[in-house]
């Protein structure tokens, strides 16, 4: 406790409550009440409605949930797949190499995602590689932007496993592949599950790389909120938003839970 | 017999595990490094790979190429200014004068992470729109004829929203760099009569030192890459370098443009990145 006197602390919890709604409640409120709002001429809306939710399932929105949804599992699976492969194999290395390709594999992480999407687009333009315009391009341009966060949820859940266990399962006999599957990823688990919940939840926000990329019949959720606001449907764009965050926590969630069961907490 | 295992097993380990790192290698390069090269190539290179200087040159000294740039950096660095501000305050009151239902809080702040960068513009239209709730507010209580708040669609509505959304990346390392503060030493303090403002500045903000650098240096180089929120507000005067390279590439095909200014956007964030990796390395964050 830093401040004793009850005023003083009064004073510090206002100014705090000042700052957290201005800044954090009232963009959530307002996204929320603008998706439930039937006309919004006054301050306040005139009315609730649901239509705006109804719209949105009707219409193309719904092709954009989908889309958004393959892309987030889809990329997010194999930079699963790659940055637990890179993260593993990159133990085994000398300790010079293994400095430098642990950067290589944060750089992506630090490129602006715009460039990503524009590097695409000029290598993979012409043959013998010609993805634009393909799905297969935007899954990439996701999986190259998440990857860096996957190889570095994993390597920070690597570097608290204490090598103790491997090497007992070693010292028993165990086989490298089995000590793998047996031992290393089952104490890895939690780490994992963390990992791809942060790659899907960033997946499903991402705009930059997708809106340089995209083909016509593959618009992903923040792509089909831009057009519908940039067309000053901005209310549609709240509801297609607030199923976005929905989408996003209740992923979170469910794999918190996960993990929770899965480390016995 | 249990020695004989115990003296191959780190032959085993140390011979053929070297090329298991090739395939997730290959995999980046292919996808990422390859790519970043050929930016760079039709950057400096024109179609009979010559180099060509003048559009370079040209380029780099436009107006509209150094306006971008201008507008990058002002408001990365005041956005990285009010989110270290911000989020210190927040992060002082969150652990050292807690109330009930702090933990949640910071949750909640936390939380904001995961979630897409333009969701704040989106509300802020709502919010502080020329139609949105204060202006209407304002309007209708003293009956001005025009929307009087204005600041949204400037340079000021990106940065806060961009210190909206980046807040948290300071919170984070600021509370887990707080929870370390020895509690019985400010309370010394405190008992030796020395005031809160004087505790936070010489008890509390050596500790936060570090947080705040790695977090700062973070900020700088997320908001220097921010494209989702200067998109959404719209504004004509806003143009980053991100939303350039996205103009020229795609709404005017000048993909040449776009890879001069793509190589000047990505050595800046590589520059940062360094920045951000030595602090982090050097501070132990």
């Amino acid at each position: 406790m830093l401040v004793w006197s009850r005023p003083g602390r009064i004073v510090l919890w206002v100014m705090f409550a000042l700052i957290f709604g201005v800044l954090f409640l009232a963009p959530l409120a307002v996204i929320l009440l603008s998706s439930l709002a039937d006309q919004w001429n006054g301050v306040l809306p005139n009315g609730l409605t649901t239509e705006h939710y109804a719209d949105v399932i009707r219409g193309a929105a719904w092709n954009s949930v989908k889309a958004s949804l393959i892309t987030g599992f889809l990329a997010s699976a194999l930079a699963l797949v790659s940055g637990a492969w890179a993260a593993l194999s990159l133990r085994l290395q000398g300790p010079a190499l293994k400095r430098l390709l642990g950067l290589l594999f944060f750089i992506p992480s630090a490129v602006p995602s715009v460039s990503v999407g524009l590097g695409l687009l000029v290598a993979f333009s012409h043959p013998p590689l010609l993805l634009n315009g393909t799905i297969a391009i935007v899954m990439i341009a996701h999986f190259v932007l998440i990857s860096a966060f996957t190889f570095g949820n994993v390597s920070a859940g690597l570097a608290r496993l204490s090598p103790d266990f491997d090497q007992v399962a070693s010292s028993l006999g165990a086989r490298p592949a089995y000590r793998l599957w047996h031992v290393t990823l089952p104490l890895l688990a939690p780490y994992l599950v963390a990992a791809f919940g942060l790659s899907f939840a960033l997946s499903m926000g991402e705009l930059g790389a997708t809106v340089m990329v995209y083909p016509p019949g593959w618009v992903t959720l923040p792509v089909s909120i831009f057009s519908l606001t940039d067309r000053g449907d901005i209310f549609a764009g709240a509801a297609l938003t607030m199923i976005l965050v929905a989408a996003t926590l209740v992923l979170l969630l469910g794999l918190e839970r996960i993990t929770k069961r899965a480390t016995g907490a | 017999m249990s020695e004989a295992v115990a003296l191959r097993a780190p032959a085993v380990r140390r011979e053929p595990g070297k090329f298991w790192i090739v395939p997730p290698a290959a995999l980046l390069a292919l996808l990422f490094f390859y790519p970043l090269a050929l930016i760079a190539r039709q950057a400096f290179l024109d179609d009979s790979g010559v180099a060509n200087a003048a559009e370079i040159f040209r380029v780099l000294h436009s107006r509209f190429f150094l306006n971008a740039l201008i507008n990058t950096v002002t408001i990365s660095v005041a956005a990285t200014a009010g989110c270290l501000i911000v989020g210190l305050v927040l992060a002082l009151i969150l652990a050292f004068v807690p109330f009930p239902g702090s933990g949640f809080i910071a949750r909640l702040i936390d939380t904001f992470i995961a979630l897409p960068t333009f969701l704040v513009t989106l509300a802020f239209t709502f919010l502080y729109g020329s139609a949105g709730m204060l202006n209407t507010g304002l309007m209708e209580a003293f009956s001005l004829p025009l929307p009087p708040v204005d600041f949204l669609y400037s340079t000021w509505g990106v940065v806060l929203a961009e210190v909206t959304v980046y807040t948290p990346f300071i919170l984070r390392p600021l509370l887990a760099a707080f929870s370390l503060v020895d509690r019985g030493q400010i309370e010394a303090a405190s008992v030796l009569g020395a005031r809160p403002f004087r505790i936070v500045r010489q008890v509390i903000l050596p500790a936060a030192i570090p947080a705040l650098v790695a977090g700062g240096s973070l900020c700088l180089l997320l908001t220097v890459n921010e494209f989702g929120i200067v998109l959404f507000i719209g504004a004509k005067g806003v143009i980053t370098l991100p939303l350039l390279i996205y103009g020229k590439a795609i709404q005017e095909s000048a993909y040449q443009v776009a890879c001069i200014i793509a190589v000047v956007n990505i050595a800046l964030s590589l520059g940062l990145f360094g920045l951000y990796r030595f602090a982090a390395g050097r501070l132990g964050v």
